[in-house]
């Protein structure tokens, strides 16, 4: 096996470990977003991509994970917060928006939202 | 009043006027029913200025310099000198132009100029006597040594002149006032029929005459007042204008129109020479200005009038050094050939002076010329008889066309007696040929142009051969009446609606006042009155004074014999056509029935003038009883210093002008006399026996058995057509080549310079334009849409594809940044 992944398995928990779930529900979400044809399953896409930085952002403010005990450790998860709050405006716009793609097409297939190729 | 009151009332009685010109202008139209109150304006701004001359003359001209009998000159002289002197204190900023009397005795000084050889026993050559007023009201400019300025000259002449003119032009302007009341209303113009062969029809120019003739008075008392030639000028040409104006009023019909531009060309002829003098007196003088005058700083700046007659060389005419210098530089060769031999060195640039004095004088006549109507310009007089007849009487008659001879008088002391010549012969030719054309006219107003224009030849005759006073006196007597003359033949054409004798004829009983202030205007302008002792009419003391001169010159200078003799012949003639007017028009039986039956009496504002012009027709020759006062001895104070000498000329020597005091003594004056009366009775005694006691031959058969010497005078001398063949023709031709010049080789070259250009332009377009600028320009165009085209094959429009260019994108970015890190 890697050492590098043999490490992760040892080792206690620590920011790696949040790193590399993050970059795993990031590649989730990515993928998400290239292969699914539902609107839908693309927002999920979405939602995973930005937990998944989210996921970073926790890790690195993080108090324990960081060893500085001057800090409070809030300045990740406040952002964090942010992220949330704008990933569900962003929600609500896009399922306004596949709402009336659903109005118009009776689908909510991407592949039909070809409208706007140059 | 003191003298310094002159100005002023002379400048109001000048400026009224204008006031007047630009009330009416600009308000004219609203003055009443179709501008019928305009004339009332005009008329009391005339009559104010003829209050105000008036007063000059009465109130402060002749307290001042009582006038005395110019038959006996005496030691009263030095008493009225030396009372002036007085009033000459008072009037600081002005200048007399006479020096105090000082220098009556002063004698002859003995260095013998040839001129002063023939200094007359009788002539009190120096200035005692002769008063004048001069000075600035305003400087225009300065530009170099040539000053511009507003001035004034004021002397016996002056005031006179203003009299005159104020009284004229008011009767003339309550006549008008009648005369012309067809224009208060719509006007259908008789003489303009329109191609649909109606008549025009137009509104009513009451106002508009009004205006011009306010602006004529401005300007002839501009001309009368004026202190410089320059000045003299501008208001010549503005009588000019004015003139031109007023034979074009019925501008409608083209005789008029063309007569009113004949008269503007014509005078531009005389301009010119009047321009070209004006130059040779500037250059060589230095000054414009007739009089000295007195700047603010006392210092004296001498005139014309002094620095050709200096005191120095007891007023005779002599010229001054700086003509001597331009005369010297066009006589150069001969100078400097003289100057080789010696000795002569002084005549030679002397004469050259005289030359110069000649040509400054006969230029300055040439401009009274045309404003004269003298011979070789005196056709347009007869065709501006077009205007109206009241601008007949004060325009063409009394007034504007007595300036030219009015000019020549200002200027007789800067003209030789060469010039002088010029002007007698001149005068000479006029009156002889104008008086013959007058004979066969029968348009009723033409016949009183052609007088007019005959009687200012005896004018000029007289000025010319010295008689300055006979000039100026016949000037004053004729104005008066030779305007009461037009105005009753105006008076004639309203009552009868024509300008054709021969349709007219007894209108003696229809139009009384009419006919009998004509025959009276008619017997002035023959010199009617008891031979040698008077009384006669005015134009008897004026026309023996000429006729006198005439036998004083011709008796001094036998060579010029036809001078003697031409306005003897003149008198004649003037007897004949005159009566033949009056004979034709208002004796016998009516000719023309219809128009005999319309025939009415002027209203009376027509007929008052006519009566207060021929109580002075008859009496402006006489002396006011008991007095000395008269025209005659009122113009004597005027005389221009030096000119009663007898002088002789310096290039003609064998030419004498003689002192006009040798006139009146009874070896003229007693054959003159007798002259003058008998060939004035032979001319009347003519016409009574062929126009109204029919005896002999009648006028039919007499035109019958003279036709070719009648029909050389009915066509004036074929003096039209000479013009026509010898000016407009050529002019006409040569214009016609021009024109053909400009079309055919200017036009040609130009339009091949345009085709040239716009061929090269053409060889530019297609290579530099569309080759190079173009293509760059399409050029990158092209590249950039490629670009765009090739570029769009990127933009799918597939979400999930944007996705993974962007995941790729991405990973490639962190690979490449990756190598670069590592290196």
């Amino acid at each position: 096996m890697n050492p590098m992944f043999a490490n992760l398995l040892t080792e206690p928990v620590g920011v790696s470990h949040y790193v590399v779930v993050g970059a795993f529900m990031f590649t989730c979400g990515v993928l998400c977003m290239a292969t699914k044809r539902n609107a839908l399953g693309i927002l999920m896409g979405i939602e995973l991509v930005l937990n998944g930085a989210n996921m970073n952002f926790i890790a690195f403010g993080s108090r324990y994970l960081r060893n500085d005990a001057n800090s409070l450790g809030l300045d990740g998860q406040l952002i964090s917060l942010f992220v949330i709050v704008l990933a569900a405006a962003e929600a609500a716009v896009a399922l306004a928006i596949v709402l009336n793609f659903y109005n118009n097409t009776d689908s909510v297939d991407v592949d039909r939202a070809d409208q706007l190729q140059g | 009043m003191d003298p310094s009151w002159l100005p002023f009332l002379l400048a109001t009685a000048w400026l009224v006027p204008l006031f007047s010109f630009v009330f009416i202008l600009f308000v004219g139209k609203h003055l009443g029913p179709h501008g019928k109150n305009a004339g009332l304006v005009a008329t009391s701004a005339i009559v104010f200025s003829g209050v105000c001359s008036f007063t000059a003359l009465f109130a402060v001209w002749l307290p001042n310099h009582p006038v005395h009998d110019a038959s006996h000159h005496g030691g009263d002289h030095h008493e009225a000198a030396h009372e002036d002197e007085g009033h000459a204190a008072l009037a600081v900023p002005m200048k007399l132009v006479a020096a105090e009397g000082e220098h009556a005795e002063s004698g002859h000084s003995a260095d013998g100029h040839s001129a002063e050889a023939h200094h007359g026993e009788h002539a009190n050559n120096g200035p005692e006597g002769y008063k004048a007023y001069t000075a600035d009201w305003y400087e225009l400019g300065v530009f170099g040594s040539l000053k511009l300025s507003i001035s004034y000259y004021i002397d016996a002449l002056t005031v006179g002149m203003f009299c005159m003119v104020s009284l004229i032009a008011s009767c003339v302007h309550f006549y008008a006032m009648g005369y012309m009341h067809d224009e208060l209303h719509d006007f259908t113009d008789p003489e303009v029929t329109l191609s649909n062969g109606e008549n025009l029809k137009r509104p009513g120019r009451y106002y508009r005459f009004f205006q011009y003739l306010s602006l004529f008075c401005f300007s002839m008392f501009g001309i009368v007042i004026a202190g410089n030639i320059a000045m003299v000028f501008v208001f010549w040409e503005l009588v000019g204008i004015c003139s031109y104006f007023l034979i074009g009023f019925y501008i409608e019909r083209k005789s008029a129109s063309t007569a009113a531009n004949k008269a503007f060309i014509v005078n531009r002829v005389g301009d010119f020479g009047m321009l070209i003098g004006l130059m040779a007196l500037w250059s060589s003088l230095g000054t414009f200005a007739f009089g000295d005058m007195t700047g603010p700083d006392g210092e004296t700046e001498k005139g014309m009038f002094s620095l050709l007659r200096t005191e120095e060389n007891d007023y005779h005419l002599q010229p001054t050094e700086g003509m001597l210098l331009e005369g010297g530089r066009f006589g150069e060769s001969a100078t400097s050939e003289s100057a080789a031999e010696g000795g002569e060195t002084e005549e030679s640039p002397n004469k050259a002076g005289w030359w110069l004095l000649l040509v400054a004088g006969v230029g300055i006549f040439c401009g009274c010329v045309g404003k004269s109507a003298q011979f070789p310009l005196h056709v347009w007089l007869p065709d501006a008889m077009e205007g109206p007849t009241p601008v007949s009487a004060l325009v063409h008659s009394a007034t504007m066309v007595a300036a030219g001879v009015y000019l020549v008088g200002r200027f007789f002391p800067v003209l030789s007696p060469e010039a002088l010549l010029v002007v007698a012969y001149i005068g000479c030719i006029t009156l002889f040929v104008a008086a013959t054309i007058a004979i066969t006219a029968t348009d009723i107003k033409r016949v009183l142009a052609y007088s007019t224009v005959s009687q200012l030849g005896y004018m000029m005759l007289a000025l010319g051969l010295g008689g300055w006073v006979a000039g100026m006196f016949h000037l004053i007597t004729h104005a008066f009446f030779k305007s009461l003359l037009f105005m009753c033949s105006g008076s004639v054409i309203h009552g009868v609606h024509t300008n054709d004798m021969t349709e007219m004829g007894g209108l003696r009983k229809k139009m009384p006042i009419t006919a009998y202030t004509m025959l009276i205007g008619c017997l002035a302008i023959i010199g009617a009155g008891i031979p040698i002792i008077g009384p006669g009419f005015s134009g008897y003391y004026s026309k023996d004074a000429i006729i006198e001169q005439a036998f004083s010159f011709g008796s001094a200078n036998p060579t010029h014999w036809i001078l003697q003799w031409a306005p003897v012949a003149g008198a004649f003639i003037t007897a004949f056509y005159m009566f033949r007017l009056w004979f034709m028009t208002f004796a016998g039986e009516p000719r023309n029935k219809h128009r005999y039956d319309h025939a009415h009496e002027s209203p009376r504002v027509m007929t008052a003038p006519l009566i207060l012009l021929s109580v002075f027709a008859i009496g402006v020759g006489w002396s006011l009883p008991g007095t000395d006062l008269s025209v005659v001895n009122l113009l004597e104070q005027a005389r221009p210093v030096g000119t009663q000498a007898t002088t002789s000329g310096e290039i003609l020597t064998a030419l004498t002008v003689p002192d006009e005091h040798i006139s009146h003594q009874p070896e003229f004056k007693i054959p003159a006399g007798w002259a003058a009366f008998l060939t004035a009775s032979a001319g009347v005694l003519l016409a009574t026996l062929i126009y109204l006691v029919q005896f002999g031959p009648r006028p039919a058969e007499l035109k019958k058995a003279f036709q070719p010497i009648h029909g050389f005078l009915t066509n004036k001398w074929w003096f039209d057509e000479l013009y026509d063949w010898i000016f407009v023709k050529p002019t006409k031709v040569i214009s016609g080549c021009i024109s053909w010049f400009d079309r055919g080789v200017i036009d040609f070259i130009i339009h091949s310079l345009a085709a040239i250009s716009k061929g090269v332009s053409q060889v530019f377009a297609v290579l530099l334009d569309n080759k190079i600028v173009n293509g760059f320009v399409d050029t990158f165009a092209k590249g950039t849409w490629d670009t765009g085209v090739w570029l769009k094959r990127l933009q799918t429009g597939s979400l999930r594809q944007y996705v993974m260019f962007i995941a790729v994108g991405t990973i490639l970015l962190f690979v490449a940044i990756s190598f670069v890190q590592n290196i």
